[in-house]
């Protein structure tokens, strides 16, 4: 039987340690930004992949709206993150986490990006990737020594969401079991 | 191993702190409400810290804990049995071999590399608390960068003592952005804040969460004409002879007779172990 068969199915094996292991892989590369870690455990319906299923199921509960967007938003995939997480399912201008590709994601303008006194009242994105790679965009600022450098979607909409700071989104990247991060701290340049 | 959750605390509490510190690690310096539990120690042992360490931790670490740079005192020893029960984490006294270490107001002498992991126990985490009292003053001033009460300070300090008399606890800024109480670290630790290890600070009585990450931009207040000094006691460590280290002032007796050794004790140990010995030390101490 396959593992997205029935939405009880894609859960963590063991939640402490599978949980555990995974937040470790999404504070690094959110410490670290343009490093790229394997996160795995979780499995949602198609199209989310095992990386964005696996923050999921390691940072929403009942407290964070999601909000799955364009393709990510099938009944299997809803059914499984209410049965998995019980988290609420919000429209995007609500949204604690978001998930989906790029395009299916944008307008970025719709998400919170926090207050002067709260900006951590922000919004993260979960942006699904076809490959993640540290070609593209030269990333600086916190967690880099020198620079890094991330294939990054778009990068003009990436750096006006960094001229934000200290507001704006954070964001996570994910292909297959893969993961990256970039945080509203990151400078970024082109190549 | 045990009846607890791994690393005590229940899923949902450790997912509510996860959210903080990956907030805390995109706002560098920035203090992140979060919604602190009792723990079974009392408030001003490490609670913050303690959760922190309990939403970090993973079965393959390996955890220490400091206590004004000692792993023997009573709040290390606790705090290291408390996850030895809990999580059933491998532990250590030795600085290079952990990958986790939970610290009471010191950064360990010898250089964190960028596979370990520093957790601040912080009393309080606003800098700006003993010149403004409200919250939601400090809030406000936080948004608008409104720091000039702090350099008021340390230039009090400078009118009165002739020289910026804040010892420990000393303001830094971080990323050019956010002043941050780097927690009671004597303000010779303050040059090692910029490291290569991820840093993340809690405060359990005052529910914050702060983080630091690697290579991030840590800047200690100053005025061009009174530079920051990280300074010391002006003496050599008696058992080990360092002299770089931080020290402990031990009295030893009525006759007004003193000692000066490493605070680390690890660092202190390790270089016994190597020969190295000071006034007071003898050959075999280690």
């Amino acid at each position: 039987m396959q593992a997205q068969a029935t939405q009880f199915a894609g859960g963590f094996s063991n939640t402490p340690v599978d949980a555990a292991h995974a937040f470790r892989a999404a504070m690094t590369v959110m410490a670290r930004p343009g490093e790229i870690r394997t996160l795995s455990g979780a499995q949602a319906p198609v199209p989310v992949s095992g990386a964005a299923a696996t923050l999921l199921l390691t940072l929403c509960d009942p407290e964070t709206g999601v909000y799955l967007a364009g393709a990510s938003d099938t009944p299997e995939m809803r059914q499984w993150l209410t049965f998995h997480t019980g988290a609420p399912l919000v429209d995007a201008a609500q949204a604690d986490f978001a998930v989906g590709t790029w395009t299916d994601l944008l307008p970025l303008k719709t998400y919170r990006i926090g207050t002067s006194e709260y900006p951590d009242r922000s919004a993260t994105l979960i942006v699904e990737c076809h490959a993640l790679a540290q070609t593209g965009a030269t990333l600086s600022g916190p967690g880099i020594k020198n620079t890094s450098q991330l294939n990054l979607p778009d990068i003009p909409a990436l750096q006006a969401n960094s001229m934000l700071y200290p507001l704006g989104m954070d964001f996570f990247f994910t292909s297959g079991t893969q993961v990256a991060a970039l945080p509203r701290s990151t400078q970024i340049a082109k190549g | 191993m045990t009846e607890y959750n791994f690393a005590y605390l229940d899923e949902q509490t450790k997912r509510m702190i996860r959210r903080a510190i990956l907030k805390g690690l995109a706002v560098p310096g920035y203090q992140v409400p979060f919604a602190s539990r009792e723990m079974p120690m009392p408030y001003g042992w490490g609670t913050g810290g303690v959760q922190v360490s309990a939403a970090t931790l993973t079965p393959d670490d390996t955890f220490k804990v400091i206590d004004q740079g000692a792993d023997d005192t009573t709040n290390a020893v606790s705090i290291r049995k408390f996850f030895e029960n809990t999580a059933g984490v491998a532990v250590t006294e030795e600085t290079e071999k952990a990958t986790l270490i939970q610290t009471r107001h010191r950064i360990p002498e010898a250089e964190l590399t960028e596979d370990q992991i520093l957790v601040y126990q912080v009393p309080i985490p606003e800098p700006l608390r003993f010149l403004e009292p409200r919250e939601t003053e400090t809030r406000k001033m936080h948004s608008l960068e409104e720091y000039g009460l702090m350099h008021v300070k340390l230039y009090e300090d400078i009118s009165q003592h002739g020289d910026i008399a804040t010892a420990y606890a000393y303001p830094v800024m971080v990323q050019d952005r956010y002043v941050m109480d780097p927690s009671p670290i004597p303000k010779f630790d303050n040059p090692k804040l910029e490291m290569s290890a991820i840093q993340l600070f809690g405060a359990g009585r005052e529910q914050r969460i702060y983080a630091v990450p690697p290579h991030t931009k840590v800047v200690s207040l100053d005025f061009e004409d009174f530079p920051f000094v990280a300074s010391k006691a002006n003496h050599p460590c008696d058992l080990c002879g360092a002299e770089d280290s931080y020290l402990d002032e031990v009295i030893l007796d009525d006759a007004g007779n003193r000692m000066f050794v490493c605070s680390d004790t690890d660092f202190c140990r390790s270089r016994r172990a190597a020969g190295h010995v000071g006034r007071l030390g003898t050959e075999d101490a280690a």
